[in-house]
C-alpha cells in the first residue's frame, strides 16, 4: 500500500507548526516588531509560485491571463521581499548594547 | 534539474527560514538570522527560474518585474519612518494576501502547469487547497487594507459597527464553506469568482469593528492569516519552503495575538468582536465632577527628577505620536550625568504593534539591556523614586487592580502608583483608549505635565 504524497506534506506542515511554536516562544518580546517583518518577508517565498505561474507555456502564452496574474503576484512579493528584509535589517542595526564607558 | 533535487533545495530553504526566526530570540544572533532569511529565498528564487530553464522573453519580463518591485520595495524600507512601522507592515501583509489570491487564480485559470489536472477536472483536494488559499489571502488583503487605513489615520481609528454585524459575518463564513464544496462538484469559474469577492467582503467586515488601540492584535490575526494563506497555496503547489513557511508564520501570529490579548486580559473572541470604545460602559459618566489635580512645569519636573537615584520611564503610544523618542533619551542622557539610574519599562500592549516601543527606543539609540518588559521590572517600581510615564494611560491605571467593575479589570499593569513621584506627560485629563479615568491622576504623589510630550521631554532637559 502506497502512502499519498499529501500525508507526506501534511506531515510536514504539522511539525512546522510546532517548529514554529517553539521558535516563536524563544523570541525575545522587544524584537517582536522585527519577527513580524521578517515573517512577512519570508511568506513571500508565495513568489516561487508566481514565477512559474508566469513563466507557463511557450513565450507566446505569456500574456495569457494566468501568466498575467503570475506576474502581477510576482511584482507585489517582490515588493515584500526586498521591503520585508530591508526594513527588518534597518531595525536590527539599531539595537545596541550599552557601551562599556558609561 | 530533477523534481527531487529542487525539492531537496526548497527543504533547505525553509530550515534557513527557521533559523532566520530562531536568530531573534536575541538582538546579538538577530542580523545573522535575517541573513539566513534573505539565503533561504535566493536560493528559493534561483532555482525555481533554473528549474523551468525558460530564459527567453518570459525569463526577461519576470527579471524586469522583479526589479520594479524590489526597487519599490527597497524604496519603502529605506525612507519610512520607525514611528509609522506598525501601518508599513500592515501594508505588507495585504501584499502577501493579494499574491496568494493571484497565484491561486493562476493555479485555478491554468492547472497543468502545476500538475493540477486540467480546466475543469482540477483535482479535488488541489481545488480545497486553492480555494482557502485564495480566501484567507483574500481576508488577509482586505483586512490587513482596513488596519492600515485606521493606523495611518485615514480611517477613523473608532470601532464600526452596526446591528446584526456578527449574524452577517457567520452567514459569510457559512457561505463561503458552502460555495468551496459546490465549486469542488461543479468546478465552476463564476463560483471561484464569487468565493474570491465574498473573501473580500469578509476582510474588511471583519476588521472593522476592531478599535485602534486593538490594532496589535489585528496586525498579529493578519500576520497568522497570511502565513496560513501561504501554506494553503503551498499545499496547491506540492512546494515545502511554502508549507513550512506558512506553518511558521501562521503559528508566529497566532503566538503574537495570544501574548497581545493576554497583555490586555481579552480573550481573543472578545477582541475579533468588537472594540471597547463600542459599549457604553458606567464607569464612564461616573468621574465627571472636578478633581483636584497637581500641575506641575518642566522645572518641577526636572528638579524631582535631578535629585531622584532612580527613575523609571513608561513609554506609550503618545510618545510615538509626538516622536519623543530622540527627546527623551537626551533626557535620560542628561540624567545619567546627574547620576540617576534611569530604566525603561514596557507594557506588552504599548504602542500600536508587538514590540513598538522597543523598536522606537532602539532608534534613538537607548541600548536594549536599558530597557526592560513588564514581568521584569514591575518590583522595581516600589523602590524608584520617580516614574516618568509619557504618553502611556490605560497600562498604568490602578484601577484594573482594585475595580471589578471596570472594563480593564484584571489587566496586568505597570505598578507605577507605587514609585515615590509620578510624572505624566500628557496633553489633557482626557481618559485614554478604554474610556475610563485614571486614578492616578488624582493622586498626591502625582504631578501632571500638560504638554506635547516631546515639547515637554526638550523643556525638562534644557531645565536639568
Amino acid at each position: 500500500m502506497e502512502i499519498d504524497p499529501f500525508i507526506f506534506r501534511l506531515s510536514i506542515f504539522i511539525l512546522a507548526i510546532f517548529v514554529g511554536y517553539y521558535v516563536v516562544w524563544s523570541v525575545t518580546p522587544s524584537l517582536h516588531t522585527p519577527l513580524m517583518s521578517v515573517t512577512n518577508a519570508i511568506s513571500s517565498v508565495i513568489i516561487v509560485g508566481a514565477i512559474v505561474a508566469a513563466l507557463a507555456g511557450d513565450n507566446s502564452k505569456i500574456f495569457d491571463t494566468a501568466n498575467i496574474f503570475g506576474f502581477l503576484a510576482i511584482i507585489l512579493a517582490a515588493v515584500n521581499i526586498f521591503g520585508g528584509f530591508l526594513v527588518t535589517h534597518r531595525m536590527l542595526a539599531m539595537y545596541k548594547k550599552k557601551k562599556k564607558s558609561k | 534539474m530533477s523534481a527531487n533535487l529542487l525539492a531537496i533545495f526548497y527543504l533547505i530553504s525553509g530550515v534557513l527560514f527557521i533559523l532566520a526566526l530562531r536568530g531573534l530570540s536575541s538582538p546579538e544572533t538577530s542580523r545573522q538570522g535575517n541573513f539566513f532569511g534573505i539565503l533561504g529565498m535566493a536560493i528559493a528564487i534561483g532555482v525555481t527560474i533554473l528549474s523551468i530553464g525558460n530564459f527567453s522573453t518570459g525569463f526577461i519580463f519576470l527579471l524586469i518585474f522583479l526589479l520594479i518591485g524590489g526597487s519599490i520595495g527597497a524604496f519603502i524600507a529605506f525612507k519610512i519612518p520607525m514611528t509609522a512601522m506598525p501601518e508599513l507592515v500592515a501594508g505588507f501583509h495585504s501584499l502577501v494576501g493579494l499574491a496568494a489570491v493571484f497565484v491561486a487564480i493562476s493555479a485555478f485559470l491554468n492547472p497543468e502547469v502545476f500538475n493540477l489536472g486540467f480546466p475543469g477536472k482540477i483535482k479535488i483536494a488541489s481545488l480545497i487547497e486553492m480555494s482557502l488559499g485564495a480566501a484567507i489571502g483574500a481576508i488577509t488583503f482586505t483586512g490587513s487594507v482596513i488596519a492600515f487605513l485606521k493606523l495611518r489615520g485615514l480611517m477613523s481609528g473608532s470601532p464600526i459597527t452596526f446591528f446584526g454585524q456578527h449574524f452577517i459575518n457567520l452567514a459569510l463564513g457559512l457561505l463561503l464553506v458552502g460555495l468551496i464544496i459546490y465549486l469542488c462538484n461543479t468546478q465552476n469559474e463564476y463560483l471561484f469568482w464569487s468565493l474570491i469577492t465574498i473573501s473580500f467582503l469578509v476582510g474588511i467586515l471583519l476588521i472593522i469593528p476592531i478599535g485602534g488601540a486593538d490594532m496589535p492584535v489585528v496586525i498579529s490575526m493578519l500576520n497568522s492569516y497570511s502565513g496560513w494563506a501561504a501554506a494553503g497555496i503551498g499545499f496547491t503547489l506540492e512546494n515545502s519552503a511554502l508549507i513550512i513557511t506558512g506553518a511558521l508564520v501562521g503559528s508566529s501570529g497566532a503566538i503574537l495575538s495570544y501574548i497581545m490579548c493576554k497583555g490586555m486580559n481579552r480573550s481573543f473572541f472578545n477582541v475579533i468582536l468588537g472594540g471597547w470604545g463600542a459599549n457604553e460602559d458606567s464607569s464612564k459618566s461616573v468621574s465627571k465632577e472636578q478633581k483636584p489635580v497637581k500641575n506641575g512645569n518642566a522645572d518641577d519636573a526636572a528638579f524631582l527628577m535631578k535629585n531622584a537615584s532612580s527613575v523609571i520611564i513608561v513609554p506609550g503610544y503618545g510618545m510615538a505620536v509626538a516622536q519623543a523618542q530622540h527627546a527623551l533619551r537626551e533626557m535620560v542622557d542628561s540624567l545619567k550625568k546627574n547620576g540617576v539610574k534611569v530604566s525603561y519599562a514596557i507594557h506588552p500592549v504599548a504602542g500600536r504593534m508587538p514590540g513598538h516601543m522597543n523598536v522606537l527606543l532602539a532608534e534613538a539609540n537607548v541600548p536594549y539591556d536599558e530597557v526592560f518588559e513588564l514581568e521584569d521590572i514591575n518590583n522595581d517600581f516600589a523602590n524608584c523614586d520617580v516614574a516618568y510615564v509619557i504618553g502611556a494611560n490605560d497600562v498604568t491605571n490602578p484601577v484594573a487592580k482594585t475595580d471589578p467593575q471596570s472594563p480593564i479589570y484584571g489587566m496586568p499593569i505597570l505598578d507605577v502608583e507605587k514609585s515615590k513621584s509620578v510624572l505624566f506627560v500628557k496633553r489633557s485629563l482626557s481618559p485614554g483608549y478604554a474610556g475610563i479615568d485614571n486614578d492616578l491622576f488624582y493622586r498626591e504623589n502625582t504631578l501632571m505635565l500638560f504638554a506635547d510630550a516631546k515639547k515637554m521631554t526638550e523643556e525638562i532637559t534644557k531645565s536639568l
